[in-house]
């Protein structure tokens, strides 16, 4: 199993990395977002206070993570709210699918939501004999393709207007078009009639407040508002990381995670929801079911090291930032949650073993550390996943490696006169290149092996 | 239906933070190695806000043109309902959604068209075909540009999102200065009785979905206009 995420990752690594065509669309993609981005970051009075006032806030909430939760569970409770608390995946899209079941639906409407993606309820519901469609525009995009999100924030950064016109052609027989205009328009109707039809909307929740009892959907294109607004029965799904202390922490998460994740002062629509619709209200679903996910985030919690990383509010900033995202792609991470903090968090939730090569797919720059608006500390947390890997399974030909280092360093004239053997054979190295063992040959794949000096520092230092 | 692993789950939880974790400012790697003091509001850091009522109303002014948010000041109500009439015959206004309330009733009336109001409860079909939703509102916020509502101020979830344009009347005391304020109202207005839904709203709805590109109108209202009133309101 090891062998296969593993050497996936590298195949597709390569492959992407080599990909001009691909390196320049994502240049050109996140490049108005930096500008933009910078620009909003300028305008804070302490964008550096911000940034720590918000992992205080999620350092608080973590760390009494019990009781904010049952705060939150009861507000909800009191106001009409059920509540699920799923222990894993499976026991998740049970629920959901029984819902589904039991309400005798035909069609979901669902809104941006990762953590769906982390448990594939749409395999599951479609399984079950349910049309399942996806409203958020770079969602529904994908979808149509049969792929997985391409970034946490932008799932479709990764095509032009012309793929995504020939796919709306293909599948929606619409007119070519080479306006994102058209486009955005195309995809609206399609889905105008599929929110009044749907029985069930899914959503997702950004925060959770545990002072109130409401959950809090970030988003732009009022597909959220929509799944949330018009199907009899809601459902939403949540990390039980997601919980905040109280309702005014969101004047500062809201800004905080649109300036990161899109460069925005705020997003187009912030919407709390705290229960199904209440009795003197016009319209709302009769039924909001609340389904709090664990999946191994206990697990995680349990590392009081790395526990900040359960601080992610999933803004994107870290991928955007990240010289590796942005060169191997989303899709070669083969995760739910790409980049950094996929990085970080996906050997805690699927096993470290098989994932440890993805805390080597990093060049430590701290590049995303420095970026994330609630300081996960990112690249430490690389280096803590290699240390904690190689503790729990030491790989003996690394600590053969070590140990002759280490002998080496220990007689330096054995070294010079090693050196001194070996300068007329290094022209010969690239002549056997092909037939040396895999991790040299890959390392000399793509450098030459330096010149040795024909007289070496120490002989210099002597005859001076 | 059960509450699935409620205890279970809890209990981990309970276990897990046993020890707590190093504080954010406590030797978690370079960046973080200067400490910061915890003010006590995200006031001192958000982006600043003119103390004085002038300045905020001009800074919700610009806040709405580089959102693309139509915004009006009109003195009162019969400017308002000038105001919504050129709107009608310029969109060409057939049917329209709205809420009763003391600010809209009369200026809905003015307009003379067929209305739907959400307290009929009318389907959401015959509301996606309305021209325009006219709601109240809650607060306007300054700093962002935003609106805040609620289902019980403007007549519930979906009038607003619903159909192509929004038109949102709210008098000049509604205006805040900023996010803290907007929260603080929610929380002093309606206590432990809180609407089921509260929304704030900043700009029309977009997309930046296709390469990046700015669309407005993706799946929310591609129009928003905002008509304040300014005196006897
Ligand atoms: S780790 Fe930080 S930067 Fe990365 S997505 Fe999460 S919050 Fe954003």
């Amino acid at each position: 199993m090891s062998f296969t995420f593993a050497s996936k990752f590298k195949i597709q690594a390569t492959k992407v990395t080599a990909d001009l065509d691909h390196r320049a669309k994502i240049r050109a993609a996140l490049k108005s977002y930096e500008t933009a981005r910078d620009e909003r970051k300028a305008q804070y009075q302490d964008w550096q206070a911000a940034r720590h006032g918000a992992a205080s806030i999620k350092w608080e909430s973590l760390n009494h993570l019990d009781a904010y939760l049952v705060d939150f569970v009861t507000k909800l409770s009191a106001r009409g709210t059920k509540v699920f608390w799923a222990g894993n995946a499976q026991e998740a899209r049970d629920y959901i699918v029984a819902l589904a079941k039991e309400k005798r639906a035909h069609t979901i409407i669902k809104s941006k939501t990762m953590t769906s993606e982390e448990i594939h309820l749409n395999e599951a519901l479609r399984q079950a004999g349910y049309e399942v469609v996806e409203s958020d525009l770079g969602e529904f995009i994908v979808q149509l393709r049969g792929e997985a999100p391409y970034h946490l924030v932008f799932p479709a950064m990764h095509l032009t207007r012309h793929e995504i016109s020939d796919l709306f052609h293909e599948k929606l027989h619409s007119a070519p078009s080479e306006h994102p205009e058209e486009l955005t328009m195309i995809a609206r109707k399609e889905l105008r009639f599929k929110y009044i039809q749907a029985d069930i909307g899914i959503s997702g929740a950004n925060f959770g407040i545990a002072e109130t009892g409401m959950i809090s959907i970030t988003e732009n294109e009022g597909n959220g508002r929509l799944t949330t607004a018009l199907p009899k029965v809601h459902v939403a799904l949540m990390g039980i990381e997601k919980v905040i202390p109280r309702l005014s922490d969101l004047a500062l998460f809201l800004p905080l995670l649109a300036t990161a994740g899109t460069g925005q002062q705020i997003t187009c629509y912030n919407s709390l929801i705290g229960g199904p619709r209440q009795s003197d209200e016009p319209d709302g679903p009769d039924e909001f079911h609340l389904v709090l996910l664990d999946n191994n985030r206990t697990q995680l919690l349990a590392d009081a090291e790395q526990r900040d990383a359960l601080h992610c509010i999933r803004c994107g900033a870290c991928l955007n930032a990240c010289p590796i995202f942005r060169n191997v792609g989303g899709h070669t991470y083969g995760t739910t949650y790409q980049g950094p903090i996929g990085s970080v968090i996906t050997p805690h939730l699927r096993g470290l073993m098989d994932w440890k090569h993805l805390s080597y797919a990093s060049s430590l720059c701290g590049a995303c550390t420095e970026v994330c608006p609630v300081k996960i500390n990112l690249h430490h947390h690389l280096l803590h996943n290699r240390r904690n890997a190689v503790a729990s399974r030491p790989d003996p030909s690394e600590r053969a490696a070590f140990r002759l280092f280490a002998f080496l360093t220990r007689y330096p004239g054995l070294v010079n006169r090693l050196a001194r053997i070996s300068r007329p054979l290094v022209p010969f190295v690239r002549v056997v290149k092909p037939i040396l063992p895999a991790p040299i040959k890959g390392w000399l794949s793509s450098r030459d092996l330096p010149k040795i000096a024909r007289e070496s520092f120490r002989d210099y230092w002597k005859k001076r | 239906m059960n509450e699935g692993k409620r205890e279970a789950i809890l209990g981990r939880i309970r276990e897990a933070v046993r020890v707590a974790a190093p504080r954010p400012h406590e030797g978690s790697g370079r960046y973080d190695s200067n400490a910061i003091e915890v003010p006590q509001t995200s006031r001192e850091w958000l982006p600043s806000v003119p103390l004085d009522a002038e300045g905020r109303l001009n800074l919700f002014r610009e806040k709405c043109s580089q959102l693309r948010t139509e915004f009006r000041f009109l003195s009162g109500q019969e400017g308002a309902a000038a105001a919504l009439a050129d709107l009608r015959n310029k969109q060409k206004w057939t049917v329209l959604g709205s809420h009763h309330h003391p600010m809209l009733d009369p200026l809905v009336q003015s307009l003379g068209l067929e209305t739907l109001y959400v307290e009929q409860h009318p389907q959401s079909k015959s509301l996606e075909r309305c021209s325009v939703g006219i709601t109240a509102c809650d607060a306007l916020i300054a700093q962002t540009g935003s609106i805040l509502l609620t289902a019980r101020s403007a007549g519930g979830r979906a009038l607003s999102v619903l159909p192509p344009h929004h038109v949102v009347v709210a008098s000049v005391d509604q205006l805040l200065p900023d996010l803290p304020a907007a929260f603080e109202l929610l929380y002093e207005k309606y206590g432990d009785n809180y609407p089921s839904f509260a929304t704030l709203i900043t700009g029309p709805s977009r997309t930046g979905d296709i390469e990046r590109i700015l669309v407005l109108g993706a799946h929310g209202p591609r129009d928003l206009t905002i008509i304040l009133l300014g005196t006897n309101a």
